[in-house]
């Protein structure tokens, strides 16, 4: 009996085994394999268990006589081994075998020539219409507040020239000086032998104007944006974003290919639950990156992103701060150092600023600035900076001295925001249109109150009164452009860039030019 | 094609597992440290993840002094290159008042625009005196002035096309076009060695991206075949188009692309040609209008032509030309013309003057001389190190010349021997080569004078004995069997 327990223990698991495959495989059930069992248990004195018996016997005694018994590891051999050894090549057979698969056939070189031939591509490009056909104003002289178009004196709001540093003596001059040493081009990426020395010195001026540890310059304004969010986001990380960014930002997020959630613009309530519902769900990673990104000034609309709030939300769950000052930086503040000097933050507070230097500062090109371990990486990662050619020298001199001149002359800033509250008063009761830009942002934007419905009717009929005001009244003035590209839905306007350089006539002129415009062509 | 010997391969991967183990060693060590030290990230995950920027602690940082050296004077033949020092082990580089002035052989300042020239700077600052630094303003709006209507027209002739667009960055113009001409459900058949800005533009797109062995128009036929047999991805509906893009002068090799062959299979296809010429425009070709004319392919053939204005002009910038069609489109939908910035009117005005010299519309055959000397100082050169011995890349009459290091310990060791004779040379490694073709890049100038050449030839040989770099045989002297030849007799 204990013999009869000991090898049925052993063979038990074999058996186990073999329920899951029989009964899947070859249909033979559970229960005649119970069968099976009990039968030799119960038979234990049939002929064949005689016979193999009496066999084991003669085995054991045609061997050595000491070992009575044929022991296999451990085991004594009995006849429902050799039963449990067959079911188990029985199902080595079975597993071997290869499903079923309907044979493949490749297409053969007669049918790929027939598919090449048939196949027509689209045109490189759809047929060109006639709003395509529009030609911008061309410029005969510097785009500074007056300008000249078609030999005709225009006053000019189309240039983000808000201080009006354009034309100013002291920038001509270093540029003057700089490409007499330098030439123009520095002929290399920043890598080999393209760091020329002003860069460095433009690094060190910036950084110490904003009080910051590090800057990194960049040579166009708009790859900025997108060179600086790859480097820092990657594929699962958050990004919480202003549906109202300019397209260098929705590139580089696209770019990054991390998840980005978008808020409603300027809204703070929207970003507040935002970033709760984020927070609620994603709870785990400790590897997961999380950022907000939004513009101080934002280009398609004129509103000014309120810091103090976002610092408030960014501390409390946890986000970094990527933000772009182009339109704010020698602009806001009372000494031009940019939004965080407006809302009386420390700039230590929000972890990455980049900015472009085609606004307030005159000059071509971009620079991100911050701590030094994010600027150090950006050195190697960002591919903007690596993989192209460095700004030109002459421009980066000029940024020097731009800075030095908004440093030394801070009523430039006093006389532009007193132009922009002319401004607001000017065109305070315009009808057919609404001023939705923020009250001290220089870019002054008034957005259409009764839209047709089709963006594309929209901007035809923008264009067609910013034509009338440059034929009859000589004024450029900026309608919103749209590439199919483009992401953001922000209602479409007209925008004013107000200028230090402006006079109070040129102020009046273009309020009661479009005041007319508006009244004839909207209503 | 680059032949590695057996041993430099075995000796390459040994020296990088050695770097690779101190390096981890150190990061242990840097762990154990931070453990007793506090951190101050409460709640934010690290900005940069420590396997991200291992290499560039461990590796890069050892070599730093070799890259990113600054400059004091104009890109020329001749270049002041300021002298910096390290108190902690080269992780942070200061910088002196002091300057070594070196021949220089790695900027790429191919006709030798790069510093002041008699002709264009003069015209430069008068039109900063007229239009300053700066439109501040996009090219849609109040950004084009009459100096840029100039640069397009200019631009559009020279090259040989019917109309062209311009916008203020060479690496801008391939992120912002390629997304206009094709989005979902389009294929492009990329170059395997193509730059960075044509991966960024082809990632931001939103097409397909493959990818055809570097320089073989049979592979590509072969892909381009099975492309439009198999379909989209999944769906196996047919390809909206189908883009095959091609640079003109492979940056990193040298190498011309096959243009010719190339064209006929995307002929043969019904796929579109995008070709960046942004090494070869200016630099090859009888009259310097690039790889088309050299090689002798009709420009209507390529459907867009890219180039930029860093390299050969001297300046800023890239341009896209193509049918009248085509550029008006672009001119309607590309975000670098709608949003950004326009080019800065001086850098406008010196690529007119360069190509204008080049052309010899400014009275002088100025431009002539400068394209013969560039190909003759190409060719002497490379003449030259393959005598020597050096394994150097690139086809003839290529002002790229890459001489190949391999092993990692010989970047900065070719790299400061150099320097020390008065040489600077660009050494270039992992991530922008393949890991084991490590090398130096040498670009020729049209002002580099054929004493220079002799100068860097000699500093060069005598570098190359001391790292080993002579992976061919030299060519045997010509004089000396000539003397035993007499002696015998």
């Amino acid at each position: 009996m204990i013999e009869n327990s000991k090898a049925k223990s052993f063979a038990s698991p074999l058996l186990w085994a073999n329920d899951i495959f029989c009964s899947k495989s070859t249909g033979i059930s559970w229960n005649s394999l119970a069968a099976l069992c009990w039968i030799h248990r119960a038979k234990m004195d049939t002929n064949l268990v005689e016979m193999f018996r009496a066999g084991l016997n003669w085995v054991t005694m045609a061997l050595d006589a000491p070992s009575a018994r044929v022991v296999l590891f451990g085991v004594r051999i009995q006849w429902h081994i050799f039963v449990e050894v067959l079911l188990g090549f029985v199902i080595v057979i079975l597993l071997s075998q290869k499903s079923y698969k309907p044979p493949k056939r490749p297409l053969t070189e007669q049918e790929i020539d027939e598919l090449c031939d048939e196949w027509v591509p689209e045109p490189l490009i759809p047929p060109i219409t006639e709003d395509m056909r529009h030609e911008p104003p061309v410029l005969e002289s510097a785009a500074g507040p007056h300008t000249t178009v078609n030999g005709k004196d225009v006053v000019n709001f189309a240039s983000a020239n808000y201080l009006g540093l354009i034309g100013h003596e002291k920038l001509l001059e270093s540029c003057t000086s700089a490409l007499e040493k330098y030439g123009v081009g520095s002929c290399g990426p920043r890598g080999f032998y393209g760091t020329i020395d002003v860069h460095l010195d433009c690094e060190t001026r910036i950084s110490k104007f904003l009080s910051t540890p590090d800057t990194i310059l960049y040579s166009y304004g708009l790859s900025t944006m997108f060179s600086t969010i790859p480097c820092f986001c990657k594929k699962g990380d958050i990004i919480v974003a202003d549906e109202g960014v300019h397209w260098g930002i929705q590139n580089g997020l696209q770019l990054s290919r991390s998840t980005i959630v978008y808020f409603k613009h300027n809204d703070m309530d929207s970003l507040r639950s935002t970033l709760e519902k984020i927070m609620t769900k994603n709870k785990r990673s400790k590897n997961l990156r999380r950022y907000i990104v939004a513009e101080a000034v934002y280009q398609n609309s004129g509103q000014i992103a309120p810091l103090d709030e976002i610092v408030k939300l960014k501390e409390k769950y946890k986000f970094r701060v990527i933000l772009d000052e182009s339109n704010s930086f020698g602009v806001l503040g009372r000494s031009g150092r940019g939004l965080a000097e407006h809302h009386g933050v420390p700039i230590e507070k929000i972890d990455v600023v980049t900015a472009a230097m085609g606004h307030a500062l005159a000059t071509e090109g971009g620079f991100c600035t911050g701590n030094a371990r994010i600027i150090d990486y950006q050195r190697l990662s960002s591919s903007g900076y690596v993989f192209s050619a460095s700004l030109p020298p002459y421009l980066a001199s000029a940024a020097i001295t731009a800075i030095d001149v908004i440093d030394q002359n801070p009523e430039l800033l006093v006389k532009m925001k007193q132009h922009i509250a002319l401004l607001w008063k000017g065109l305070k009761d315009i009808k057919g249109m609404s001023l939705a830009s923020d009250p001290e942002s220089p870019i002054v934007f008034l957005k259409l109150e009764n839209s047709s419905g089709s963006t594309k009717e929209d901007l035809l009929l923008l264009e067609k009164m910013a034509d009338r005001a440059l034929k009859e009244d000589s004024l450029l003035v900026v309608s919103s452009k749209k590439s199919f590209l483009d992401k953001c839905r922000l209602p479409v306007g007209i925008k004013l860039l107000v200028s230090a350089g402006h006079s109070e006539s040129d102020l009046v002129k273009v309020s009661e030019s479009l005041k007319r415009l508006a009244s004839e062509l909207l209503l | 094609m680059i032949t590695i010997p057996y041993l430099t391969a075995v000796s390459t991967y040994f020296s990088y597992g050695l770097l690779f183990a101190f390096g981890q060693l150190r990061d242990y060590s840097r762990l154990i440290f931070d453990w007793c030290s506090t951190n101050n990230l409460h709640g934010y995950a690290p900005i940069c993840l420590a396997h991200e920027d291992f290499y560039i602690r461990r590796l890069y940082h050892r070599i730093q002094d070799c890259f990113n050296r600054p400059i004091s004077s104009a890109p020329d033949s001749w270049v002041d290159v300021i002298e910096r020092y390290s108190n902690d082990n080269n992780k942070t580089l200061k910088r002196t008042t002091k300057s070594t002035r070196c021949l220089n052989l790695g900027s790429y300042n191919y006709l030798g625009f790069g510093s002041f020239d008699e002709y264009c700077t003069p015209r430069v600052i008068e039109s900063l005196k007229k239009f300053s630094a700066s439109t501040c303003s996009s090219r849609v709006d109040a950004g084009t002035t009459s100096v840029h209507a100039e640069l397009e027209e200019c631009v559009a002739k020279y090259v040989g096309k019917p109309a062209a667009i311009v916008t203020g960055m060479g690496f801008a113009t391939n992120s912002a076009i390629i997304p206009v001409l094709i989005g979902k459900g389009g294929l492009i058949i990329s170059d395997s060695l193509n730059h960075t800005s044509i991966v960024n533009g082809a990632r931001g797109s939103g097409a397909t991206i493959r990818v055809f062995q570097h320089n073989t128009p049979a592979h590509l036929e072969r892909v381009l075949k099975e492309q439009i047999a198999e379909g989209q991805p999944r769906t196996h509906r047919p390809w909206k188009k189908i883009i095959v893009v091609v640079e003109g002068i492979y940056s990193m090799e040298g190498e011309i692309c096959q243009l010719p062959e190339i064209v006929s299979v995307c002929k043969k296809y019904k796929a579109y040609v995008y070709l960046d010429e942004a090494h070869s425009i200016g630099a090859i070709g009888k009259t310097g209008r690039g790889v088309c004319e050299l090689l002798g392919v009709d420009t209507a053939d390529v459907d867009i032509m890219m180039g930029t204005f860093t390299k050969s002009f001297g300046s800023c910038g890239g341009y896209i030309a193509g049918s009248k069609e085509l550029i008006q489109y672009l001119k309607y939908h590309c975000p670098a013309h709608l949003y950004a910035t326009s080019i800065s009117t001086p850098s406008a005005q010196q690529i007119i003057s360069a190509i204008k010299v080049i052309l010899g519309e400014d009275g002088s055959n100025r431009g002539a001389q400068k394209l013969a000397r560039i190909r003759e100082n190409s060719n002497f050169f490379r003449a030259e190190l393959q005598k020597m011995g050096f394994e150097v890349l690139g086809d003839n009459d290529s002002p790229v010349m890459p001489i190949m290091l391999y092993n990692p310990a010989k970047i900065p060791a070719f790299s400061r021997e150099c320097l020390r004779e008065n040489v600077a040379v660009v050494v270039v490694g992992f991530p922008a080569t393949p890991l084991l073709l490590a090398r130096a890049r040498i670009c020729i100038s049209a002002s580099h004078s054929r004493e220079d050449l002799i100068k860097a030839l000699k500093v060069i040989s005598k570098a190359g004995d001391l790292t080993g770099i002579k992976y061919f045989p030299a060519a045997p002297k010509k004089q000396e069997e000539e003397k035993d030849r007499i002696k015998l007799d």
